[in-house]
Protein backbone atom coordinates (compact mmCIF):
# COMPACT_ATOMS: atom_id res chain seq x y z
CA UNK A 1 0.00 0.00 0.00
CA UNK A 2 2.57 2.54 0.39
CA UNK A 3 4.47 2.04 -1.99
CA UNK A 4 1.65 3.67 -4.25
CA UNK A 5 1.07 6.20 -1.94
CA UNK A 6 4.14 8.64 -2.71
CA UNK A 7 3.29 8.37 -6.38
CA UNK A 8 -0.58 8.78 -6.11
CA UNK A 9 0.40 12.07 -4.30
CA UNK A 10 2.60 13.12 -6.73
CA UNK A 11 0.03 12.18 -9.40
CA UNK A 12 -2.39 14.25 -7.94
CA UNK A 13 -0.15 17.48 -6.66
CA UNK A 14 0.26 17.39 -11.04
CA UNK A 15 -3.13 17.24 -11.31
CA UNK A 16 -3.74 20.16 -9.50
CA UNK A 17 -0.85 22.40 -10.49
CA UNK A 18 -2.36 21.72 -14.38
CA UNK A 19 -5.90 22.41 -13.28
CA UNK A 20 -5.33 25.85 -11.74
CA UNK A 21 -2.78 26.32 -15.06
CA UNK A 22 -6.12 25.86 -17.07
CA UNK A 23 -8.33 27.42 -15.40
CA UNK A 24 -5.89 30.80 -15.51
CA UNK A 25 -4.63 30.32 -19.15
CA UNK A 26 -7.63 32.48 -20.43
CA UNK A 27 -6.64 35.81 -17.82
CA UNK A 28 -2.61 34.90 -18.53
CA UNK A 29 -2.85 35.60 -22.10
CA UNK A 30 -3.94 39.10 -21.47
CA UNK A 31 -0.41 40.67 -20.60
CA UNK A 32 -0.01 42.57 -17.53
CA UNK A 33 1.32 45.96 -18.03
CA UNK A 34 4.11 47.43 -16.38
CA UNK A 35 2.08 50.96 -16.10
CA UNK A 36 -0.13 49.77 -13.36
CA UNK A 37 0.57 51.83 -10.28
CA UNK A 38 3.47 54.03 -11.87
CA UNK A 39 2.30 58.11 -13.02
CA UNK A 40 1.16 58.35 -16.63
CA UNK A 41 4.29 58.49 -19.31
CA UNK A 42 5.43 62.38 -19.94
CA UNK A 43 3.67 63.20 -23.31
CA UNK A 44 2.16 66.27 -25.39
CA UNK A 45 0.23 65.76 -28.48
CA UNK A 46 -1.18 67.86 -30.57
CA UNK A 47 -5.48 68.68 -29.89
CA UNK A 48 -7.75 67.15 -32.80
CA UNK A 49 -10.06 69.91 -32.38
CA UNK A 50 -8.27 72.57 -31.23
CA UNK A 51 -4.23 73.36 -32.36
CA UNK A 52 -4.18 75.56 -29.29
CA UNK A 53 -4.91 73.34 -26.29
CA UNK A 54 -2.00 70.09 -26.48
CA UNK A 55 -3.15 66.92 -24.80
CA UNK A 56 -0.63 66.29 -22.30
CA UNK A 57 0.02 64.34 -18.94
CA UNK A 58 -0.75 67.31 -17.09
CA UNK A 59 -3.98 67.31 -18.86
CA UNK A 60 -4.38 64.02 -17.10
CA UNK A 61 -3.99 65.43 -13.31
CA UNK A 62 -6.91 66.57 -10.94
CA UNK A 63 -9.50 64.18 -12.07
CA UNK A 64 -10.16 60.58 -12.66
CA UNK A 65 -9.86 59.77 -16.52
CA UNK A 66 -10.00 57.24 -19.15
CA UNK A 67 -7.90 57.12 -21.75
CA UNK A 68 -8.81 55.79 -24.52
CA UNK A 69 -6.38 54.53 -27.33
CA UNK A 70 -8.10 54.21 -31.28
CA UNK A 71 -7.98 54.94 -35.02
CA UNK A 72 -10.04 54.66 -37.45
CA UNK A 73 -8.39 51.87 -39.18
CA UNK A 74 -9.47 49.75 -35.94
CA UNK A 75 -12.06 47.53 -36.39
CA UNK A 76 -12.64 46.88 -33.08
CA UNK A 77 -13.28 50.13 -31.88
CA UNK A 78 -16.06 50.52 -34.10
CA UNK A 79 -17.33 48.31 -31.72
CA UNK A 80 -16.88 49.91 -28.59
CA UNK A 81 -17.80 53.30 -30.05
CA UNK A 82 -21.12 53.11 -28.29
CA UNK A 83 -20.06 51.84 -25.24
CA UNK A 84 -17.77 55.03 -24.60
CA UNK A 85 -20.58 57.03 -25.92
CA UNK A 86 -22.68 55.91 -23.17
CA UNK A 87 -20.03 56.21 -20.55
CA UNK A 88 -20.05 59.65 -21.59
CA UNK A 89 -23.37 59.73 -21.13
CA UNK A 90 -22.65 59.07 -18.05
CA UNK A 91 -20.73 61.72 -16.64
CA UNK A 92 -18.75 60.56 -14.69
CA UNK A 93 -15.11 60.05 -15.91
CA UNK A 94 -14.14 62.22 -18.89
CA UNK A 95 -12.86 59.90 -21.75
CA UNK A 96 -9.39 61.56 -23.22
CA UNK A 97 -8.95 60.00 -26.30
CA UNK A 98 -5.70 58.89 -27.93
CA UNK A 99 -5.57 58.74 -31.97
CA UNK A 100 -3.06 56.43 -32.90
CA UNK A 101 -1.37 56.21 -36.15
CA UNK A 102 -4.12 57.91 -38.08
CA UNK A 103 -4.84 60.75 -40.37
CA UNK A 104 -6.55 63.88 -38.52
CA UNK A 105 -9.17 63.90 -41.30
CA UNK A 106 -9.92 60.31 -41.13
CA UNK A 107 -10.48 60.97 -37.38
CA UNK A 108 -12.67 64.05 -37.26
CA UNK A 109 -14.75 62.53 -40.15
CA UNK A 110 -15.24 59.31 -37.61
CA UNK A 111 -16.25 61.49 -34.69
CA UNK A 112 -18.58 63.49 -36.89
CA UNK A 113 -20.35 60.09 -38.31
CA UNK A 114 -20.39 58.61 -35.09
CA UNK A 115 -20.66 61.05 -32.29
CA UNK A 116 -17.57 61.94 -30.18
CA UNK A 117 -17.12 60.82 -26.39
CA UNK A 118 -14.03 62.46 -25.70
CA UNK A 119 -13.39 65.32 -24.36
CA UNK A 120 -10.26 65.46 -25.69
CA UNK A 121 -8.28 64.04 -28.33
CA UNK A 122 -4.24 63.88 -28.80
CA UNK A 123 -3.03 62.59 -32.34
CA UNK A 124 -0.83 60.42 -32.27
CA UNK A 125 0.23 60.18 -35.91
CA UNK A 126 3.85 58.71 -35.81
CA UNK A 127 2.88 56.42 -32.94
CA UNK A 128 5.20 56.85 -30.61
CA UNK A 129 2.97 58.24 -27.73
CA UNK A 130 1.73 54.72 -27.58
CA UNK A 131 5.00 52.89 -27.29
CA UNK A 132 5.34 54.96 -23.99
CA UNK A 133 1.77 53.75 -23.21
CA UNK A 134 3.08 50.38 -23.96
CA UNK A 135 0.29 50.00 -26.08
CA UNK A 136 0.15 47.34 -28.90
CA UNK A 137 -3.08 47.14 -30.12
CA UNK A 138 -6.21 49.18 -30.12
CA UNK A 139 -8.27 49.83 -28.48
CA UNK A 140 -6.18 50.01 -25.06
CA UNK A 141 -8.51 51.55 -22.24
CA UNK A 142 -6.48 52.99 -18.68
CA UNK A 143 -8.02 54.48 -15.94
CA UNK A 144 -5.98 57.39 -14.58
CA UNK A 145 -6.49 58.57 -10.97
CA UNK A 146 -6.42 62.39 -9.87
CA UNK A 147 -2.76 61.72 -9.04
CA UNK A 148 -1.89 60.90 -12.57
CA UNK A 149 -1.28 57.21 -11.38
CA UNK A 150 -2.10 54.66 -14.25
CA UNK A 151 -4.74 52.19 -11.98
CA UNK A 152 -6.24 49.68 -14.23
CA UNK A 153 -5.65 48.78 -18.09
CA UNK A 154 -8.43 47.00 -20.33
CA UNK A 155 -6.85 45.64 -24.00
CA UNK A 156 -9.96 45.48 -26.14
CA UNK A 157 -12.96 46.92 -26.92
CA UNK A 158 -14.55 48.38 -24.12
CA UNK A 159 -18.08 46.72 -22.86
CA UNK A 160 -20.62 48.01 -20.37
CA UNK A 161 -19.64 44.63 -18.29
CA UNK A 162 -16.49 45.55 -18.00
CA UNK A 163 -16.86 49.40 -17.51
CA UNK A 164 -19.15 48.23 -14.31
CA UNK A 165 -16.77 45.45 -13.17
CA UNK A 166 -13.55 46.54 -13.40
CA UNK A 167 -13.09 50.42 -14.34
CA UNK A 168 -16.23 51.80 -12.02
CA UNK A 169 -15.70 50.39 -8.82
CA UNK A 170 -12.21 51.44 -9.11
CA UNK A 171 -13.32 54.95 -9.51
CA UNK A 172 -16.02 54.82 -6.36
CA UNK A 173 -14.32 53.51 -3.87
CA UNK A 174 -11.20 55.54 -4.13
CA UNK A 175 -11.24 57.78 -1.18
CA UNK A 176 -11.78 61.68 -2.10
CA UNK A 177 -15.09 60.18 -3.28
CA UNK A 178 -16.74 59.88 -7.35
CA UNK A 179 -16.84 63.34 -8.33
CA UNK A 180 -20.27 62.95 -10.50
CA UNK A 181 -19.90 65.13 -13.27
CA UNK A 182 -16.61 65.17 -15.01
CA UNK A 183 -14.45 68.70 -14.64
CA UNK A 184 -14.68 71.12 -17.22
CA UNK A 185 -16.76 69.29 -19.48
CA UNK B 1 16.65 1.60 -75.58
CA UNK B 2 18.48 4.28 -74.72
CA UNK B 3 17.03 7.35 -74.45
CA UNK B 4 18.58 10.59 -75.26
CA UNK B 5 20.11 13.23 -72.22
CA UNK B 6 16.88 14.63 -71.23
CA UNK B 7 16.67 18.29 -72.41
CA UNK B 8 14.08 19.34 -69.76
CA UNK B 9 16.54 20.04 -67.29
CA UNK B 10 18.13 23.25 -68.35
CA UNK B 11 14.45 24.60 -69.21
CA UNK B 12 13.02 23.63 -65.63
CA UNK B 13 15.87 25.43 -64.19
CA UNK B 14 14.84 27.97 -66.17
CA UNK B 15 11.44 28.65 -65.47
CA UNK B 16 12.09 27.97 -61.75
CA UNK B 17 14.19 30.89 -61.77
CA UNK B 18 11.74 32.69 -63.48
CA UNK B 19 8.83 31.82 -60.78
CA UNK B 20 11.81 32.55 -57.43
CA UNK B 21 10.49 36.06 -57.05
CA UNK B 22 12.71 38.34 -54.86
CA UNK B 23 12.22 38.35 -51.45
CA UNK B 24 11.37 41.74 -49.75
CA UNK B 25 13.09 42.68 -46.91
CA UNK B 26 10.74 42.78 -43.79
CA UNK B 27 13.22 45.53 -41.64
CA UNK B 28 13.30 48.82 -43.80
CA UNK B 29 14.65 50.91 -41.18
CA UNK B 30 17.64 52.62 -42.39
CA UNK B 31 21.43 51.29 -41.35
CA UNK B 32 23.31 52.66 -38.57
CA UNK B 33 26.36 54.63 -39.69
CA UNK B 34 28.95 52.02 -38.66
CA UNK B 35 29.02 47.59 -38.39
CA UNK B 36 29.76 47.59 -34.58
CA UNK B 37 26.20 49.83 -34.00
CA UNK B 38 24.40 47.43 -37.14
CA UNK B 39 25.67 44.35 -35.20
CA UNK B 40 24.43 45.25 -32.18
CA UNK B 41 21.09 46.75 -34.07
CA UNK B 42 20.87 43.09 -35.60
CA UNK B 43 21.04 41.61 -32.09
CA UNK B 44 18.52 43.36 -30.02
CA UNK B 45 15.98 43.40 -32.85
CA UNK B 46 15.68 39.93 -33.11
CA UNK B 47 16.29 39.12 -28.96
CA UNK B 48 12.95 41.52 -28.64
CA UNK B 49 9.67 40.26 -29.24
CA UNK B 50 6.80 41.71 -31.70
CA UNK B 51 4.30 42.43 -29.05
CA UNK B 52 1.57 42.08 -31.45
CA UNK B 53 2.38 38.78 -33.31
CA UNK B 54 3.62 37.29 -30.61
CA UNK B 55 5.86 34.66 -31.57
CA UNK B 56 7.87 36.90 -34.15
CA UNK B 57 10.78 38.70 -33.33
CA UNK B 58 11.10 42.76 -33.87
CA UNK B 59 13.64 41.80 -36.70
CA UNK B 60 11.04 39.43 -38.72
CA UNK B 61 7.84 40.88 -37.98
CA UNK B 62 5.75 43.33 -40.82
CA UNK B 63 3.72 45.01 -38.41
CA UNK B 64 3.59 48.59 -38.03
CA UNK B 65 4.11 48.32 -34.24
CA UNK B 66 7.12 46.88 -34.83
CA UNK B 67 8.60 48.97 -37.26
CA UNK B 68 8.31 51.70 -35.18
CA UNK B 69 9.76 49.48 -32.16
CA UNK B 70 12.57 48.63 -34.46
CA UNK B 71 13.29 52.78 -35.20
CA UNK B 72 13.01 53.62 -31.74
CA UNK B 73 16.08 50.63 -31.24
CA UNK B 74 18.05 52.90 -33.71
CA UNK B 75 17.08 55.99 -32.15
CA UNK B 76 18.44 54.38 -28.86
CA UNK B 77 21.47 53.26 -29.77
CA UNK B 78 22.50 56.24 -32.00
CA UNK B 79 21.70 58.05 -28.71
CA UNK B 80 24.74 56.44 -27.11
CA UNK B 81 22.27 53.56 -24.68
CA UNK B 82 23.68 50.61 -23.48
CA UNK B 83 22.42 46.97 -25.03
CA UNK B 84 20.77 46.40 -21.24
CA UNK B 85 19.35 50.28 -21.70
CA UNK B 86 17.28 49.91 -24.38
CA UNK B 87 16.27 46.41 -23.06
CA UNK B 88 15.20 48.30 -19.45
CA UNK B 89 13.52 51.21 -21.75
CA UNK B 90 11.24 48.16 -23.71
CA UNK B 91 10.66 46.04 -20.38
CA UNK B 92 9.24 49.38 -18.88
CA UNK B 93 6.76 49.36 -21.43
CA UNK B 94 5.66 46.22 -22.33
CA UNK B 95 6.66 44.25 -19.29
CA UNK B 96 9.51 41.36 -19.35
CA UNK B 97 7.45 39.74 -21.93
CA UNK B 98 8.99 41.50 -24.36
CA UNK B 99 12.26 39.94 -23.92
CA UNK B 100 12.84 36.44 -25.84
CA UNK B 101 14.91 35.49 -23.37
CA UNK B 102 13.26 36.10 -19.85
CA UNK B 103 15.77 37.58 -17.06
CA UNK B 104 16.27 35.79 -13.79
CA UNK B 105 14.79 37.49 -10.96
CA UNK B 106 13.72 35.73 -7.37
CA UNK B 107 9.98 35.43 -8.31
CA UNK B 108 11.47 33.45 -11.26
CA UNK B 109 13.84 31.69 -9.61
CA UNK B 110 12.24 28.49 -8.72
CA UNK B 111 11.51 28.42 -12.29
CA UNK B 112 14.74 28.27 -13.40
CA UNK B 113 15.67 25.88 -10.45
CA UNK B 114 13.25 23.80 -11.20
CA UNK B 115 15.03 21.25 -13.61
CA UNK B 116 17.85 20.79 -11.59
CA UNK B 117 15.30 20.22 -8.48
CA UNK B 118 13.59 17.51 -10.41
CA UNK B 119 17.23 16.16 -12.25
CA UNK B 120 17.48 15.58 -8.35
CA UNK B 121 14.26 14.27 -7.29
CA UNK B 122 14.51 11.72 -10.64
CA UNK B 123 18.08 10.65 -9.65
CA UNK B 124 17.30 10.13 -6.29
CA UNK B 125 14.07 7.91 -7.20
CA UNK B 126 15.84 5.86 -9.07
CA UNK B 127 18.75 5.26 -7.02
CA UNK B 128 15.95 3.79 -4.62
CA UNK B 129 14.38 1.70 -6.73
CA UNK B 130 17.87 0.06 -7.56
CA UNK B 131 18.42 -0.32 -4.32
CA UNK B 132 14.78 -2.11 -3.40
CA UNK B 133 15.27 -4.05 -6.26
CA UNK B 134 18.72 -4.88 -5.31
CA UNK B 135 17.76 -5.89 -1.87
CA UNK B 136 15.02 -8.24 -3.27
CA UNK B 137 16.94 -10.12 -5.72
CA UNK B 138 19.71 -10.77 -2.83
CA UNK B 139 16.51 -12.14 -0.45
CA UNK B 140 15.58 -14.12 -3.80
CA UNK B 141 18.79 -16.05 -3.67
CA UNK B 142 18.75 -16.64 -0.25
CA UNK B 143 15.31 -18.24 -0.42
CA UNK B 144 16.28 -20.50 -3.18
CA UNK B 145 19.49 -21.68 -2.01
CA UNK B 146 17.22 -22.50 1.31
CA UNK B 147 14.55 -24.31 -0.02
CA UNK B 148 14.66 -25.02 -3.24
CA UNK B 149 12.58 -22.15 -3.92
CA UNK B 150 9.30 -23.91 -6.37
CA UNK B 151 7.32 -21.51 -6.91
CA UNK B 152 7.54 -17.38 -6.35
CA UNK B 153 11.19 -16.59 -7.16
CA UNK B 154 11.61 -17.18 -10.74
CA UNK B 155 8.14 -15.17 -10.95
CA UNK B 156 9.11 -12.44 -8.80
CA UNK B 157 12.47 -12.26 -11.16
CA UNK B 158 11.06 -11.76 -14.12
CA UNK B 159 8.64 -9.17 -12.66
CA UNK B 160 11.23 -7.33 -11.68
CA UNK B 161 13.51 -7.60 -15.06
CA UNK B 162 10.52 -6.71 -17.16
CA UNK B 163 8.12 -4.14 -14.66
CA UNK B 164 10.30 -1.40 -14.43
CA UNK B 165 11.78 1.36 -16.21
Amino acid sequence: MNRFLLPLAAFVLLVAVLLVGLKRAPEKSILPSPLIGKPVPQFTLPNLFDNTQPLSSATLTGHWSLVNVWGTWCVECRAEHQVLLQIKQEARVPIIGIDWKDHNEDALGWLEQLGNPYERVGTDNDGRVAIDWGVYGAPESFLVNPAGTVVYKHIGAMTQEVWQREFLPRVTAAPGAPAPPGPGA
Amino acid sequence: MRRAPSTHAPLLLCVALALAGPSYAVDTTPPLPNPALQQRYYNLTHELRCMQCQSEALADSSVGLAADLRVQVRELLLAGQSDDQIRDHMVARYGEFILFRPRMTWRNAWLWAAPSVLMLVGVAVGWRVLRTRARLVGADDGDANADGDVDGGPDRDADLDSGKP
